[in-house]
């Protein structure tokens, strides 16, 4: 089987201070790793140099997505060649409403692999049945992006944008912190059904409630910008009952 | 280069020339116009008020005017043709600073309302008119008193009492010379008792050489009255613009004005809002988008002078490049205007380290019951936004476009014109994928 991403001995630095300090991790088509770690262990600058955010400079290593080297496109063409962030924070963007944003990116990525753009009923379409699939109201498809979204509806719109682009590599960044029991189900369904044998999918979280919804075949515990440990789903319940201060400070 | 002493010479020159086609209304008004810009000279920069715009170069070019009246043969039918679909107007025209009959208005107006060349109405109707004529411009500063000098004809606009217009009038200003050239153009605007108008009024042209326009809008509001005046300039780098809009509103009149400077060389904007009848109600907007060497300049004064009124200003400016903006606000509250309620808002954009911005927003209150507020920025495109949309797969080109378009929007969606309000949308859009790098004239609307 073909690895879809391979990130080997992965450096990167903000701001002169180095966060990750030599990652490496394959993800194989179809499989699902969860990342944990305490804070400030590097798991967002993960996320975050995946898809190619400027604050961020690589100053070692590689990653391989697909067969090439994922480090030269651009975060535009990154998203084209399937790679999808679920932002932690998501990003208000006043004055522009979902429906201009997602067409603009759907129509971007249609270009960049040479199809024509959608047309208005299409897309109108496309956007009804998505919406469906995690609840998102739409009056909100109306309104500008994310904004005046409660911290449940920005995520659910993550996910909604996920199911628009059909991602083949999804990064959830603590797509559960600020939701109630009752929005993390559908947030995690909605990624559930988004699921396809060849897609995979790196979850960040903190917390194991996630993961009973999401369940990971490869849980990782990400610690001051390494890996320092991988094992199977287990490993999340035992992260969830014991902390992390076993792992910081191994006997 | 021309300086002050060259224009007087003009005038006095030419006296009779500029007086002999006019009606006595405008000729009677020069003598002091000139005395007072005699005196004043043009405004230097040492001037607070002009402090970041120069405009005394401007009138250094030798340029042509056209005093002797010289018919062009320029149609403008040929010329322009509007192209906002849907948008259903009246359309009148000044060629340079001539009025031209379009005999194509074919309409029939409200019984009472005048709408046509203003030397042939400060003729027809000169008691009428001689109440207002200059009655607030003859306060203005030198340029405007330079206009009033120099001015021959313009457009007059009369609505009287419990008049509604529904078909929205449309001013096309045309400049189009092979020469450097200077015009000055009037417009006087009158509306009685509950009349409603709405107004729209272009800047367009179609020439390569040096222009320089000054022009003064003296607007009168009486009680219960409405107008809504949109302003688009669209000209080129080479066309220079001084503007002065003066209004008088009375008792719950209400004033919507929304200016937009699309592409031009230099332009100057003094809005001067008097609110002196209870219950008035003025909205001033603004948007300039400038790139290149482009300066927009917006000077608004609105003075509260009675009690109960509302003012509402929002400016905002996408620089470019090397451009200038200036926008200097100024909420002035006469001690009798107590429960005013005043709100001035000024955002901008530079998207280079080149582009420049300067921003002054005042407020003098010597009422003790008030609400006002003013508040500037200026920044840059939102980064996090613009990565957001990148990761959404939207170039970066793209992503700036959307959010440029989207500050934009909050001036253009208080356009109350359908059919306006939706082309505006297209040409900034076209504006900011360079489409309209220069203003093609009026081949751009063809």
């Amino acid at each position: 089987m073909e690895k879809l991403i391979e990130i080997k001995n992965l450096h990167a630095s903000i701001d002169g201070k180095e966060i990750l300090k030599g990652i490496n991790l394959i993800v194989n088509p179809g499989e699902v790793h969860a990342i944990m770690g305490p804070n400030g262990s590097g798991k967002s600058t993960l996320s975050n140099v995946l898809v190619g955010h400027p604050a961020y400079t690589v100053t070692e290593g590689e990653v391989i997505y697909k067969g090439e080297n994922l480090l030269a496109l651009s975060p535009e063409e990154r998203s084209h060649a399937g790679i999808f962030l679920s932002f932690q924070y998501p990003v208000e963007i006043a004055g522009v409403s979902m429906t201009n944003f997602m067409r603009a990116a759907i129509n971007a990525k249609r270009e960049a692999h040479g199809e024509p753009a959608m047309s208005a009923a299409d897309f109108l379409k496309l956007m009804r049945e998505k919406r469906a699939l995690v609840n998102l109201d739409s009056k909100l498809a109306n309104r500008s992006v994310n904004e005046g979204f409660s911290g449940g509806e920005k995520k659910r719109n993550e996910i909604f944008q996920m199911a628009m682009l059909e991602p083949t590599l999804s990064i959830l960044d603590e797509t559960d912190s600020g939701l109630d029991i009752d929005a993390l189900r559908i947030v995690a369904e909605g990624v559930n059904k988004l699921k396809r044998p060849e897609t995979s999918t790196i979850v960040i979280t903190h917390y194991q409630r996630l993961l009973d919804y999401i369940k990971p075949d490869i849980v990782h515990v990400l610690y001051n910008g390494k890996i320092v440990k991988t094992a199977g789903p287990e490993l999340a319940l035992e992260l969830e009952e014991r902390g992390y201060d076993w792992i910081k400070n191994p006997q | 280069m021309y300086n002050e002493k060259e224009y007087i010479g003009i005038f006095e020159q030419h006296r009779k020339l500029i007086d002999e086609p006019c009606a006595p209304l405008l000729n009677d008004k020069r003598d002091n116009a000139i005395r007072l810009f005699a005196e004043k000279g043009f405004p230097r920069t040492s001037d607070e008020s002009y402090r970041h715009s120069a405009v005394a170069k401007l009138f250094a070019t030798d340029y042509g005017l056209n005093i002797g009246r010289i018919e062009n043969s320029i149609n403008p039918h040929e010329l322009f043709t509007c192209d906002v679909p849907n948008l259903h107007t009246r359309q009148e025209y000044i060629i340079n600073d001539c009025y031209y009959r379009n005999t194509k208005n074919s309409t029939i107006l409200p019984k009472g309302v005048l709408i046509g060349s203003l030397n042939d109405y400060a003729k027809s109707h000169a008691y009428m008119l001689s109440s207002y004529y200059n009655s607030l411009a003859k306060e203005g500063d030198s340029l405007a008193q330079l206009n009033t000098a120099f001015v021959q004809d313009g457009l007059l606009v009369y609505i009287p009492q419990n008049t509604e217009i529904e078909e929205t009038i449309q001013l096309v200003m045309l400049l189009r010379s092979n020469i450097e050239i200077m015009s000055n153009r009037r417009i006087l605007i009158i509306l009685e008792e509950g009349a409603k108008a709405n107004m729209l009024i272009c800047d367009h042209a179609a020439n390569n050489k040096q222009s320089l326009s000054t022009q003064v809008l003296e607007v009168f509001l009486k009680d219960g009255a409405s107008l809504n005046l949109f302003e688009l300039e669209e000209t080129g780098a080479e066309n220079n613009r001084i503007s002065h809009l003066y209004v008088r509103q009375e008792k719950s009149s209400n004033f919507n004005h929304c200016n937009i400077t699309l592409t031009n060389g230099f332009t100057r904007n003094n809005t001067h809002v008097m609110l002196s009848g209870e219950g008035a109600e003025t909205n001033l907007t603004g948007l300039a988008i400038c790139d290149k060497q482009q300066h927009t300049d917006n000077n608004t004064l609105v003075e509260h002078i009675t009690a109960h009124c509302t003012s509402n200003e929002l400016y905002k400016y996408i620089l470019d490049e090397e451009s200038t903006g200036v926008f200097t606000g100024k909420m002035y509250i006469h001690h009798n205007a107590q429960q005013t309620n005043s709100q001035q808002t000024n955002r901008n954009l530079c998207l280079t380290k080149c582009a420049h911005m300067y921003a002054q927003p005042q407020l003098e209150i010597y009422a003790d019951d008030v609400k006002c507020s003013h508040g500037s920025t200026v920044g840059q495109l939102d980064e996090n936004a613009l990565f957001y949309m990148q990761q959404r797969g939207i170039p970066v080109d793209e992503a700036r476009h959307l959010l440029m378009f989207a500050f934009a929007g909050e001036v253009i969606d208080n356009i109350t014109i359908d059919a306006l309000r939706d082309r505006l949308h297209i040409l900034i859009e076209k504006r900011f994928r360079g489409e309209l790098n220069r203003c093609k004239g009026c081949s751009l609307c063809k």
